[in-house]
């Protein structure tokens, strides 16, 4: 078993057991079939196809394959998981800048607001959802808007 | 067209049993029969269940039917943080599989490691949970502090979506795994037939959350029954 921290600048695959922190900022990390990763990771892009135990984060995807057996928290702006695979934890998708600006290309255009008219009478604002109970989850939801 | 894409979602051809241009269409459902192994149908109570969280994105959504391409995908896209989960995958670990499974969930310390395999969250952490089937397959004393355990880690206010089966007389029901094909339609794969620890008539289903504050009923034409729990 190898304890302990790894940092590398070119791809590598483990097949054996790791125990500490594994960083390849900008490569490709793959979890062998016989690997046992216990460790948090980083890396460009990851491929499980033995166990992971600890939080995992790819900048580029994430790739979780049959048979595969991953439990912590994943941060990645892509992921691809295989049916088989066993995954226990959060998924936090980081929108790269590429994609929010994708995204908002894809997004209609918001109409511009009606103007103003001075002569009608005010109407109070109609009522939405949130916020017309007292419940912790409106309460959450307005917090988040604001 | 959707059905190029349940096909893409599945990573395989499906099994079907005719060639009908209408297999998948969400507005033609198809009747399951004993042949039929995946098919794609409207889900009013998941419609129900994605209406009342949208408002809520970027909180965290809790899935206990296991990781699948098409739920991450759909989830995440909605812009909810999804914790996700193998109930039935943790079942069979602490309890076993076969005859004895069943007996095995009154043994208090393989309850206690089922627990803290698959529940342990903080309270009040999700807006909301989506249980497929899961409760079908706990026996009464493990369900209820399943449903216990479900109170204290949602949010007040939050939805849950469950499904039971119909049909109580058969000793036997399909265990699917479902996929969001879009807000108001699943895909179901029967993958086989196992026991239930429990049957559900309409009112053991209310008893079970009566510290809910309300469940509400959608029946299916394929012998499930859906549910949505506002906690």
């Amino acid at each position: 078993m190898v304890k302990g921290q790894i940092h590398s600048r070119e791809d590598l695959t483990i097949d054996g057991e790791v125990e500490g922190t594994v960083e390849l900022a900008e490569h490709r990390l793959t979890v062998g079939p016989n690997g046992r990763v216990q460790a948090s990771v980083k890396a460009r892009e990851i491929i499980v196809l033995g166990a992971v135990h600890g939080n995992v984060e790819a900048t580029d995807k994430i790739d979780i394959r049959k048979d595969a057996k991953l439990i912590g928290d994943i941060k990645t702006a892509r992921i691809v998981i295989e049916d088989g695979a066993y995954f226990k934890g959060s998924i936090d998708i980081v929108r790269g800048e590429a994609a929010k600006a994708a995204a908002a290309e894809k997004r209609p255009p918001q109409p511009a607001p009606a103007p103003v008219q001075s002569s009608l009478p005010q109407t109070s604002p109609t009522p939405t959802a949130v916020g017309t109970t007292a419940s912790g989850i409106d309460r959450a939801a307005n917090d988040a808007k604001r | 067209m959707f059905g190029e894409r349940l096909r893409a979602m599945l990573g395989e051809p499906s099994v079907r049993r005719s060639a009908s241009p209408h297999e998948f269409s969400t507005t033609n459902p198809v009747r399951p029969t004993r042949v039929e192994r995946v098919y794609c149908r409207p889900s009013h109570a998941l419609s129900q269940f994605f209406s009342s969280t949208s408002e809520l994105n970027g909180f965290p959504l809790l899935d206990l039917a296991g990781a699948n391409q098409a739920n991450i995908s759909f989830i995440t896209e909605m812009g909810f943080r999804l914790y996700s989960d193998d109930t039935m995958r943790v079942l069979e670990m602490a309890f076993g599989r076969g005859p004895d499974a069943l007996e095995n969930q009154s043994d208090p310390d393989r309850v206690d490691r089922f627990m803290a395999a698959t529940l342990d969250y903080h309270d009040n952490q999700f807006c909301g949970a989506l249980l497929w089937d899961v409760l079908q397959f706990l026996a009464p004393p493990l369900l209820q502090e399943a449903v216990d355990q479900l109170y204290r880690i949602l949010m007040p206010g939050a939805y849950m979506f469950a499904i039971f089966h119909v049909n109580e007389r058969r000793p036997e029901v399909s265990l699917y795994s479902y996929r969001i094909a879009d807000a108001k339609s699943l895909v179901l794969s029967a993958r086989n037939e196992t026991r239930p620890a429990n049957y559900f008539t309409n009112s053991a289903i209310e008893k079970l959350f009566r510290r809910y504050h309300y469940v509400k009923f959608f029946l299916t034409r394929d012998n499930l029954r859906e549910i949505i729990v506002r906690r």
